[in-house]
């Protein structure tokens, strides 16, 4: 323990805003992954000022900080995989500005991610990006993780929201980059910045662009007998050029379980649920869903149900933001994989994990983006079984293995964080693991921020030693 | 350059073939930078061949500039280095195009053209038509960060490219992103390749994602008496439900241009626009893209837009289709036209708020006046003004005037909180005028300075003052620049100085 760092950081913040009893920081060693990480000191900053000195603190003391937001992340990005300091930014969640006219909002990282929303309605904005935790997660960690959700398909992901950041740097120092109208002048940092999980710099303050709640929406459920016609659909959706708001998918094994605990009308006996959402002008709308509508037919939809009201639209969603947590009903834990692809290799894809799950026996859900290719793979086991664990996370790497094989990625928006970084070079060279641990290097030269995240252990910052109390990657020791 | 080994060029001849690279002064002078002319150019046939160039560069001490068809090789400052033209039109295939992906990947030497017409085939497009498109190589496309109209709906560069191959400034082949769509494994390194103008690395291919075509599109023309009317008229269109894939402010003295353009072109024009459009008045182009209901809608919004007492009555010109392709296609190179205009045209990029657009524009129009200097404008998507200062071709004393307006932009920018910049001017006047701006001038040169006694002292205090902290971006680019490129080889003083 650092008893002079912790005297140090009382004596800034008062005692009430640090935390350092072992049963006060093991709240702090989870995320929404199979990832921990435990934390020497947890501390909540109120404004960017305090940041910088609790920074400058942990250098003074030689010791790690990791920055954390609600702890929704997915991939372990936001724990201490090394100890440390960890900074909670729950108490920096000011909505600063919003200007209705020039369509922006400046928020601290703390701010929810709807509660923006909220914020912008009563102007007709909102803020696009909309993770399935939308209701609880933070835009800091949206702009670390550079966070998808199901209207990125035709909105975007974070990093085409986000116009300018204040940072803090490893050596305490802040920093601003990008402006608020967006384009660089020179090299776009606030691109490189967005999605580098927290490794480069502490992001203090975040401008982001608002957008304008469209005249017309219309949401389908599209009912399927099997999961091919699904996958089909949506192969087909995208040839005939149409874009919809949102493409998600949910297979038969997870739409049981939601509808039980969400009622949400989705078929039980059916094999896969297409939710779609078309939104614009009223006759945009009108003849994309008619439009999609056709295509569902053609793949032999057993039925395709237009949402009659706000209130079953708002249900159906429902059913697709809260299945994650619904799928508690069917193990006791599982392992929500990232991959992405081509959305034109989505069929034999699905028939791919299928066949994994049956060889090392085990029932893996589906419930995704599939209109931007955006796979979640749930693989459910017992975690007091050991040996399930481990198997479970040799099925996981073979189905990301296959993602990348038919030209894919290891993580559409949950990130690498320290759960996938050992497979980072089924896609990196050695060439491009030195540029970007250069590039690492121009902004956090002693990997005193968030060590041990998105490069191999190998790969990374050479002094980095994972300690025996903070689980080491799953991934680590079978790859 | 003098300054050259003197004979690496043959060196570098006898390494890769004398079909790859050339002496020729003739052909040297070809890929001249702001007059500044390289000993050699070499010409690569394949990535690991141009990654080759590159290690014999970082090996020798060279410096070299990446380019393509060098359509838009005056933007940036002079090199202080240039040995070696890096020509990249030998590597010009598409290498991937999947049109259920909508994704395609394509070498950086590919011509636009030469992408576009497979996309056209599959109903499909990228939203670049920028300036010189139809002569651009993909890779000048993104190192010169230039945009088109279709920014207002479909955004920047930024936001479709999903991946880049590239080489480092250490002569190795690198990558980040994808073939998806949606992606974050690793860092988006090839964000920083848009706008870098081949500063960081040299890009060998690129990813984008692809548009489908609307199946119908229309064109609006509203004439105004004054910008802000135009503007005010705007505000009433982001008011409604309308989502215009472009909307582009046209200075009365640019929509001059497209009209006397059109008398000297050799060719008969498709469609003439003369007489469509009152010369002493400022133009809104307006498309809006859609089934052919969402153009019909569109139109009855417009008429009722400009119905309402506050839009100040503008005149609708509707177009035919000919007439709007036309109109849209001059939009989309009014750049080029300015520079065939006046060939000591400064034409200024300056991006800010749309809520500054109406101040902003009647400042610059008075410090144009103050000048005695003709200006021209486009404001495109309310948030990016191409400002143009163009000076007679017998007006001898106007490069003295120039400076000084440039001066007066740029603060005038600083003040409005806008960013300005400088990329198309003639050479001489980049000896006066620092095309980045004046205060990103200062700025670099404080952060070389701190950057250097940081490195040659690690006790040195950091700075807390403004200035310090002001100092903080220039200093992450700078060391970005290192990052890619340590030995400074790709484009030395182009960006930083």
């Amino acid at each position: 323990m650092h008893s002079g760092l912790l005297r140090d950081l009382e004596k800034l913040l008062g005692s009430s805003s640090v935390l350092f009893q072992p049963e006060d920081v093991l709240l702090y060693e989870y995320d929404g992954s199979v990832e921990k990480g435990r934390p020497d000191m947890v501390v909540f900053p109120t404004t960017t000022q305090e940041v910088s000195q609790i920074v400058k603190l942990a250098a003074k003391h030689i010791v790690p900080i990791v920055g954390r937001g609600a702890g929704t992340g997915l991939s372990g990005g936001a724990l201490a995989r090394t100890g440390g300091v960890m900074i909670v930014f729950a108490r920096m969640n000011r909505i600063l500005s919003i200007d209705p006219e020039n369509q922006r909002a400046v928020v601290q990282p703390g701010v929810v991610n709807y509660d923006l929303t909220l914020a912008a309605e009563p102007y007709g904005l909102y803020f696009a990006p909309d993770p399935s935790s939308q209701k609880s997660c933070t835009i800091g960690g949206n702009v670390a993780e550079n966070a998808g959700g199901p209207h990125t398909l035709a909105y975007g992901v974070t990093t085409n929201h986000v116009t300018a950041l204040e940072l803090v740097l490893p050596d305490g120092e802040i920093v601003r980059v990008g402006s608020a109208q967006g384009d660089a002048l020179g090299y776009d940092l606030t691109g490189l910045l967005v999605g580098s999980e927290g490794t480069l710099a502490l992001v203090t303050e975040i401008t982001v662009k608002l957008s304008p709640r469209p005249e017309a929406v219309k949401t389908l459920l599209a009912v399927f007998d099997s999961v091919d016609d699904a996958a089909e659909t949506v192969v087909d959706v995208t040839a005939r050029a149409i874009i919809p708001a949102a493409c998600e998918m949910l297979d038969g094994w997870t739409l049981r379980v939601v509808e039980d605990f969400v009622h949400a009308g989705f078929p039980r006996d059916s094999a896969a649920v297409l939710l779609l959402e078309v939104e614009g002008l009223a006759e945009a709308v009108a003849a994309q869903a008619a439009a999609i509508t056709e295509v569902c037919n053609i793949h032999h939809a057993r039925e395709v149900r237009l949402a009659r009201d706000n209130a079953e639209r708002e249900l159906l969603w429902k059913g697709r933001k809260n299945a994650f947590g619904a799928l508690g009903r069917l193990a006791p834990s599982n392992y929500v994989l990232d991959g992405v692809i081509p959305r034109t290799k989505l069929p034999q894809t699905l028939r791919h994990i299928r066949e994994v799950g049956a060889r090392y026996g085990f029932d893996i859900c589906n419930i995704f983006h599939a209109g931007d290719g955006n796979l979640h793979p749930i693989v459910l086991y017992d975690p007091r079984d050991k040996g399930q664990f481990e198997r479970a996370m040799q099925a996981s790497a073979e189905i990301i293995r296959y993602c990348v094989e038919v030209g894919g990625a290891l993580t559409g928006e949950h990130g690498i964080g320290m759960e996938k970084s050992e497979l980072m070079p089924l896609l990196f060279s050695d060439a491009d693991f030195d540029l970007m641990r250069r590039v690492h290097d121009a902004f956090n030269p002693n990997c005193s921020l968030n060590p041990g995240k998105i490069f191999p252990l190998s790969k990374g910052c050479g002094e980095i030693r994972v300690r025996s109390h903070a689980q080491s990657s799953p991934h680590a020791s079978s790859s | 350059m003098a300054s050259a080994p003197s004979n690496f060029s043959l060196r570098l001849r006898s390494a890769l073939g004398p079909s790859h690279v050339s002496v020729d002064p003739a052909i040297c002078s070809e890929y001249a930078v702001d007059e500044i002319t390289p000993s050699a150019v070499a010409k690569p046939a394949s990535a690991e061949q141009a990654a080759e160039i590159v290690r014999f560069a970082a090996l020798e001490k060279l410096a070299l500039i990446p380019c393509g068809h060098r359509t838009k090789l005056q933007i940036g400052m002079p090199p202080s280095r240039y040995d070696i033209a890096l020509d990249m039109t030998g590597l010009n295939q598409i290498a991937h195009y999947d049109p259920g992906d909508l994704t395609v990947s394509v070498d950086a030497g590919a011509n636009f053209n030469d992408l576009a017409v497979p996309l056209y085939k599959q109903k499909q497009f990228l939203p670049l038509s920028v300036p010189f498109y139809f002569e651009s190589t993909m890779g000048g496309i993104i190192a010169s960060g230039v945009d088109s109209s279709l920014r207002h709906s479909y955004g920047t560069a930024r936001d479709f490219l999903i991946g880049a191959e590239f080489i480092d400034g250490t002569g190795r082949l690198c990558k980040s992103g994808g073939r998806v769509v949606k992606n974050v494994t690793g860092y988006d390194l090839h964000k920083l390749l848009i706008g870098s103008l081949g500063t960081l690395a040299v890009i060998t291919r690129l990813n984008f994602r692809t548009f489908p075509a609307a199946p119908a599109s229309r064109g609006f023309v509203l004439s105004f008496r004054t910008p802000d009317d135009a503007l005010a008229f705007i505000n009433l269109v982001e008011r409604s439900p309308l989502r215009p894939a472009s909307v582009d402010l046209v200075s009365p003295q640019l929509m001059q241009l497209f009209l006397e353009a059109e008398n000297n072109s050799a060719e008969v024009p498709a469609a003439p626009l003369q007489g469509k459009f009152a010369a002493d008045s400022c133009h809104l182009c307006v498309s809006v893209e859609g089934n052919p209901e969402v153009c019909e809608r569109a139109s009855r919004e417009f008429a009722r837009i400009a119905a309402i007492p506050d839009a100040k009555l503008p005149e609708l010109i509707t177009l035919n289709e000919a007439e709007g392709a036309d109109l849209w296609h001059d939009l989309g190179q009014s750049i080029p036209l300015l520079l065939e205009t006046s060939p000591l045209a400064a034409i200024f990029k300056i991006s800010l708020l749309p809520s500054r657009l109406a101040s902003l524009l009647e400042h610059l129009r008075m410090l144009s006046d103050q000048a005695s200097l003709p200006h021209a404008f486009l404001a495109r998507a309310c948030s990016v003004v191409y400002f143009a200062l163009l000076p007679p071709p017998d007006d001898s004393g106007s490069r003295y005037r120039l400076a000084e307006a440039a001066a007066a932009i740029f603060s005038l920018c600083s003040a409005e909180n806008a960013s300005a910049t400088l990329p198309w001017c003639p050479a001489a006047l980049k000896r006066e005028v620092n095309i980045w701006g004046f205060d990103f001038a200062a700025r670099a040169s404080n952060s070389a300075r701190n950057e250097a006694s940081r490195r040659s002292s690690s006790s040195t205090p950091v700075p807390s003052s403004a200035a310090a902290s002001n100092c903080s971006e220039l200093t992450l680019l700078r060391r970005l620049k290192s990052a890619f490129d340590p030995q400074n080889l790709f484009a030395p003083g182009r960006f930083l100085p």
